[in-house]
């Protein structure tokens, strides 16, 4: 208790159960874990093993049913109410009827914020996601790889210290995945951010995270937390190396472990 | 070009069966004329006959058309005898009918949306409302607005209301609720308020909506009033040209103020759709 004032995040043994009409699913059980200051954390799983619940979680938008969960000392809901988390969702749910810098806006205008202020900060995160001039498009003349760059724009507005992400590359393709991981890095290691991002690419985690948390379903649970040993610069080169291979590796066998509890359970 | 091509030839075929139908239809009348005469009809003597009778069973195009110019163009705005004149007292309602019945499914929609009582309880009474023959109820709503001294351009626009109002609380309950639960998420990690969820998303999501919806609206406007002019006595209005039209057997004088109310659905509707495209392209949804 003393010592979750010190972490971003800290849960102890949070369980989240939903209640189906075929009876309950267990979507988390006894998850443990603490997201530090400036950690980038991958949560890597098959679906249903609470990845995706466990970052709802944090952001208040589940509720725990037993356990405890702190988010910068503080409750979830509390913490959201201090503008602690900017939320990227799979889409990159631009408001159509809104250009890029005025979906930009939609959280600031919420917030309250002056409209000098709000013109300052779009310009600044526009120019933060590579996106500079492209304020007056509206969403439909961006590609589907600048749309999501908009809406981490869009959450990095309001000047959240943590960054969730739902598998926000999840719906791109591949070279453009690479190039927006690529940036996301930058964006991290300049802004001094912590991330939690959700992911079903293994090379996507490792490239990314500090810390990989590998999961499994039914009950959803963590079964292996990995410390990366990458140093901070990563080029994408950094893929080919040793060290790179042996983390994959590490990954794909706590994925595989888990997966084979889930189909002896089922 | 293409497209020019197809709706003539629709429209050609049309008036062509049309031609034809009026010799079947008129074809009676002439054989009977000519018995009395005793004369011998040839098939060219039929043709014309039939095309140019006063009251026929069918008119042809041509005496709609003759019917339509000489109604509109060469009688005076003010006279009874103006489809203009008539026109517009049948415009007056529809358009105030339109706007009431506008703002009722709109509010009545956001009640749905917002009040669970509202959402369990309203929808079955406005299917039930468009189940009722409007042409029962209608003289009703006359007689009884009648009896309290309410009568012209009131009853009417109550009747149209009443038939406009369903298309667009339906549309609307279907934009309001069209964001997804990614969207109303977004917005809850920005603690958003519930107006702020409303005047942000769900009101823009809802205006496609909201003009589809318009433009059956507006027709049924229409159909609304003309029906409520059957039942006044027949005095003035489109619906009221029908009716003394088929009192006196002026077959030619009812499809004329047909063509005209269907001109006038036709030019409502096309406003409807002018009005959308310009809100739609300030909105950046037209691409």
């Amino acid at each position: 208790m003393m010592h979750s004032d010190f972490h971003v995040v800290s849960a102890k043994d949070l369980c989240l159960t939903f209640q189906t009409n075929d009876g309950p699913v267990h979507a988390l059980k006894d998850v443990n874990l603490q997201i530090d200051k400036g950690d980038f954390v991958s949560f890597i799983g098959p679906s249903g093993c609470g990845k995706t619940t466990f970052l709802r979680a944090i952001a208040a938008l589940e509720n725990p049913t037993s356990g405890e969960l702190m988010v910068n000392g503080t409750t979830p809901e509390l913490a959201r109410k201090d503008r602690a988390y900017g939320y990227v969702f799979q889409a990159a749910g631009l408001y159509p009827w809104r250009t890029i810098a005025r979906n930009i806006k939609l959280p600031l205008e919420i917030m309250g914020f002056t409209k000098a202020e709000q013109k300052e900060r779009v310009e600044r995160v526009l120019k933060l996601v590579d996106l500079e001039g492209f304020g007056n498009k509206f969403p439909w003349q961006l590609s589907g790889g600048m749309q999501q760059r908009a809406s981490i724009a869009r959450a990095l507005s309001f000047d959240a210290d943590i960054l969730l992400m739902d598998e926000p590359f999840g719906a791109l393709d591949e070279i453009v995945r690479d190039h927006l991981n690529e940036q996301l890095l930058k964006l991290w290691s300049s802004t001094g951010k912590t991330i939690g991002f959700v992911t079903h690419s293994i090379p996507e985690a490792v490239y990314l995270s500090t810390k990989i948390v590998v999961m499994s379903p039914r009950p959803g649970r963590i079964t292996d937390v990995i410390e990366s040993t990458l140093p901070k610069e990563r080029p994408l080169s950094i893929r080919d190396s040793q060290d790179f291979i042996d983390i994959a590796h590490r990954v794909r066998e706590g994925l595989r472990a888990g997966h084979g509890d889930g189909a002896a359970d089922a | 070009m293409r497209k020019l091509f197809a709706v003539c030839t629709v429209v050609l075929v049309i008036v062509v069966l049309w031609y034809s139908a009026a010799v079947k239809m008129n074809a009676k009348w002439a054989h009977d004329q000519a018995a009395r005469a005793k004369v011998e009809l040839s098939f060219s003597d039929l043709v014309r006959d039939t095309w140019a009778q006063e009251r026929p069973v069918l008119p042809a195009p041509h005496q709609v058309a003759a019917e339509l110019w000489d109604s509109t163009v060469m009688k005076k705005v003010n006279s009874k005898r103006s489809l203009i004149f008539h026109g517009w007292i049948t415009l007056e309602a529809t358009l105030l009918g339109f706007v009431v019945g506008t703002l009722l499914g709109i509010v009545l929609s956001v009640g749905i949306i917002y009040i669970r009582a509202m959402d369990m309880s309203v929808m079955p009474w406005a299917i039930a409302s468009q189940t009722i023959p409007i042409l029962a109820i209608a003289p009703m709503i006359i007689v009884v607005l009648n009896s309290v001294g309410i009568q012209g351009l009131i009853p009417k626009a109550i009747i149209s209301a009443y038939l406009s109002f369903f298309p667009v609380l339906v549309g609307m309950v279907k934009g309001l609720r069209a964001p997804d639960h990614m969207q109303l998420d977004l917005l809850k990690t920005y603690n958003a308020s519930r107006s702020d969820a409303f005047y942000k998303l769900r009101l823009p999501s809802s205006v496609p909506y909201l003009f589809t919806s318009m433009k059956v609206g507006i027709a049924a406007s229409l159909v609304g009033t003309i029906v409520g002019e059957l039942p006044t006595g027949a005095i003035r209005g489109l619906g009221a040209r029908l009716l003394t039209g088929s009192y006196y057997g002026q077959t030619i004088q009812m499809w004329a103020a047909l063509f005209a109310a269907a001109l006038l659905a036709a030019g409502l509707v096309a406003l409807v759709g002018l009005a959308e495209k310009s809100v739609l392209k300030k909105m950046g949804m037209v691409r």
